[in-house]
């Protein structure tokens, strides 16, 4: 198994400075940016160790947000392209639809492929509700925007040749030829998100990997929609290694001091829900049949437990989220097991994006967090057998 | 809000299927509707039908057709509804829209007017008045429903909708509604950059309605609008705001109907 750490790299000291919006509308006026730049420091500082600790790396992006201060993923990937020398480096996501310029991207992301030796994994993601408001991009329409792209990015970095064209439904171009070309060939693995099982049919068809964030117990159908995608495509089955599952991790050297370390790591769901109301579900974000299902008050909760029990994540103590699978929490043994008991239900689950810092978990904490579970989990981790789960008839 | 579930009929036009509702005979009425829907027991249609025939159709998207990925912008429904017309083959046609519904109808009358004799334009929406860092309509998808409505009506209690009461069909005409009406209006939002500067193509009798309740586009935008199209007249419609065909049927629809009546139209085109 891989494992990524992760950060939102949050500003959070303006977590208690709000009116009751932490996204889109909150004034940048509450950010300082000594502070901002130090923030920056310390979470570089945080992956430089996960890299000489073995751990892979995950950056996302969000917009006129203090839930993370990543407002363009290529500056942090660049930095981390040069700084560090091994970790694979992932950005999930890259909300690939409100691009304008897929040939900007492209050409960034070759150039971050090069610089790392070939280490970029491409997360193309749609994007949650808030992008749309600063982007302006519009939710109405925009998976084929998204998938546009992405076909478009993919042809660019993998075309050696000559420069070709393309006039598409979304963009257009004449004489592409992306200068320097990828490392990777043809073109560094693609990854994406959903929540969906039909969305998740299609990207094991088109066998790009599934991450699935903080989906717990509600994992196993959208990874066998997948399974099934996947094995139609192609007569065999869809291996550990193209499921990637996002949960927050607190590790101590007793359960106590795991516990405090994981409930300030659950502020990262609790912040994740202030937001100002009309900007949690833009016009088209949602398929009209569920905004109709909500609207009648039927909107089904999107995490259980083992047992079916459904867990506001936005809520939830610290044993609720134990329980829902979106935190593995404890001493190294108990994290190991709750993990592996994870990957058994999965039927196989490759790679662990591990939310090693979130909120207001210090620095010291953070060292620790991620070095304790590098010296005694990681290891055993990356000897662990998957399961191999039936391949699911088409 | 009254609800039926008789299907409505479609008529294809240029391998489209699309909803009608058809009420009443007589001179065509083509009534577009705005960004809310259309309620096919809405009054203002019964009222409507007391001059003419009453076309009413769904905008691509809206009612229970998917839209086709071809119609993404106003001009493209503009270019449907040219079509309808000649797929009906209606002549002398009163053309009335209501906020998104006038724009389209804005979009249709500077293409062609070749089969419509006038114009009602309520509460339109469409075109770009104030300068770039000022926005000429409240964002509507930055605030609450119960905000909205606040601002669209003038009596609030017109627009709430129990939909747990209601049948499942009335909360899905309300997402179909808000997700059609967000494909046309989210950017440039809510107006094409170009059509104002050929409104001044349009001139056939046209009367701009206002409700004097709507917050949603201002009496300034809403005269500026006018003041584009030659000749057009302008008129208030009070205890309205911007969907005056809901709140005020009765006297929407006499003010259209005289407007538009044969009779007036020869008067104000010898005028």
């Amino acid at each position: 198994m891989r494992v990524y750490h992760f950060t939102e790299q949050p500003y959070y000291p303006a977590w208690d400075n709000h009116k009751g919006s932490l996204r889109i509308n909150l004034p940048s006026s509450v950010c300082d940016p000594k502070i901002a730049g130090d923030l920056f420091h310390r979470y570089y500082d945080e992956w430089m160790l996960a890299d000489d600790l073995g751990f892979d790396i995950m950056l996302n992006e969000h917009h006129q947000t203090s839930t993370c201060m990543s407002s363009t993923v290529v500056v942090g990937l660049s930095i981390l392209a040069r700084i560090t020398k091994r970790a694979r480096l992932l950005v999930l996501g890259y909300p690939l639809g409100h691009r304008p310029d897929p040939l900007r991207c492209a050409e960034e992301l070759a150039t971050i492929d090069v610089i790392s030796r070939g280490r970029l994994d491409m997360g193309f993601v749609k994007g949650v509700p808030y992008e749309f408001p600063a982007s302006n991009q519009n939710p109405v329409g925009v998976m084929d925007r998204f998938w546009e792209a992405h076909d478009f990015i993919v042809k660019a970095m993998s075309s050696h040749d000559e420069p070709f064209n393309w006039e598409g439904e979304h963009f257009h171009y004449r004489q592409v030829n992306v200068w320097p070309r990828p490392v990777q060939q043809p073109h560094p693995p693609v990854w994406s998100t959903t929540g969906n099982r039909n969305q998740a049919r299609l990207l094991g068809e088109k066998g790009i990997t599934m991450a699935t964030l903080g989906s717990g117990y509600a994992t196993r159908p959208l990874q066998d929609a997948y399974r099934a995608g996947y094995f139609a495509k192609r007569g065999v089955a869809a291996g550990a290694e193209h499921f990637a599952y996002l949960a927050l991790v607190a590790v101590a050297d007793n359960e106590a001091e795991a516990r405090r370390r994981g409930d300030i790591l659950a502020s990262y769901f609790r912040s994740s829900a202030i937001v100002h109301v009309p900007f949690r579900n833009p016009p088209g974000f949602l398929a009209s049949q569920d905004y109709a299902r909500m609207l009648r008050g039927q909107s089904p909760p999107r995490t259980y437990t083992k047992d079916g029990r459904a867990v506001d994540m936005y809520k939830g103590d610290v044993q609720d989220l134990m329980d829902a699978g979106v935190l593995f929490c404890g001493t190294p043994d108990q994290v190991y097991d709750q993990i592996t008991a994870f990957c058994e239900y999965c039927g196989g689950m490759g790679n662990l994006l591990m939310m090693g810092h979130a909120g207001a978990l210090s620095h010291e904490d953070t060292v620790d967090n991620l070095t304790l579970f590098s010296k005694e989990v990681l290891p055993r981790l990356k000897a662990f057998k998957q399961p191999v789960a039936e391949a699911t008839a088409a | 809000m009254s609800v039926t579930t008789d299907p409505i009929p479609s008529i294809a036009v240029n391998g489209m299927s699309l909803e009608v509702i058809d009420r009443g005979a007589g001179r065509p009425i083509l009534f577009l509707h705005p960004g809310i829907g259309l309620d096919p027991q809405s009054p203002v249609l019964e009222q409507l039908a007391r001059g003419g025939r009453v076309l009413a159709p769904f905008h691509p998207g809206f009612g229970s057709t998917p839209a086709p990925k071809s119609i993404t912008t106003v001009s493209d429904i503009s270019y449907l509804y040219l079509d309808l017309m000649e797929a009906y083959d209606l002549r002398d046609t009163l053309v009335v829209g209501v906020g998104l519904g006038a724009w389209i109808a804005a979009e249709i009358a500077i293409k062609s007017t070749e089969r419509i004799s006038s114009l009602v334009l309520a509460n339109a929406i469409g075109i770009k008045v104030g300068d770039r860092e000022t926005r000429d309509i409240p964002d509507i998808w930055a605030i609450t429903a119960q905000q909205f409505d606040e601002l669209a009506y003038f009596d609030p209690n017109v627009a709430k909708r129990d939909y747990k009461a209601l049948p499942e069909g009335v909360a899905f005409a309300a997402a179909r509604a808000r997700e059609a009406n967000a494909r046309y209006c989210w950017s440039p939002y809510m107006h094409n950059p170009k059509l104002k500067n050929w409104l001044h193509r349009i001139r056939i009798p046209t009367l701009c309605l206002w409700g004097t309740a709507d917050r949603i586009v201002s009496e300034s935008y809403a005269r500026a609008f006018c003041a584009a199209i030659p000749g057009a007249q302008f008129e208030t419609i009070e205890r309205a705001g911007h969907f005056p065909h809901v709140e005020q049927p009765e006297e929407f629809a006499r003010r259209t109907l005289a407007f538009g009546s044969p009779k007036a139209e020869a008067a104000q085109r010898t005028a």
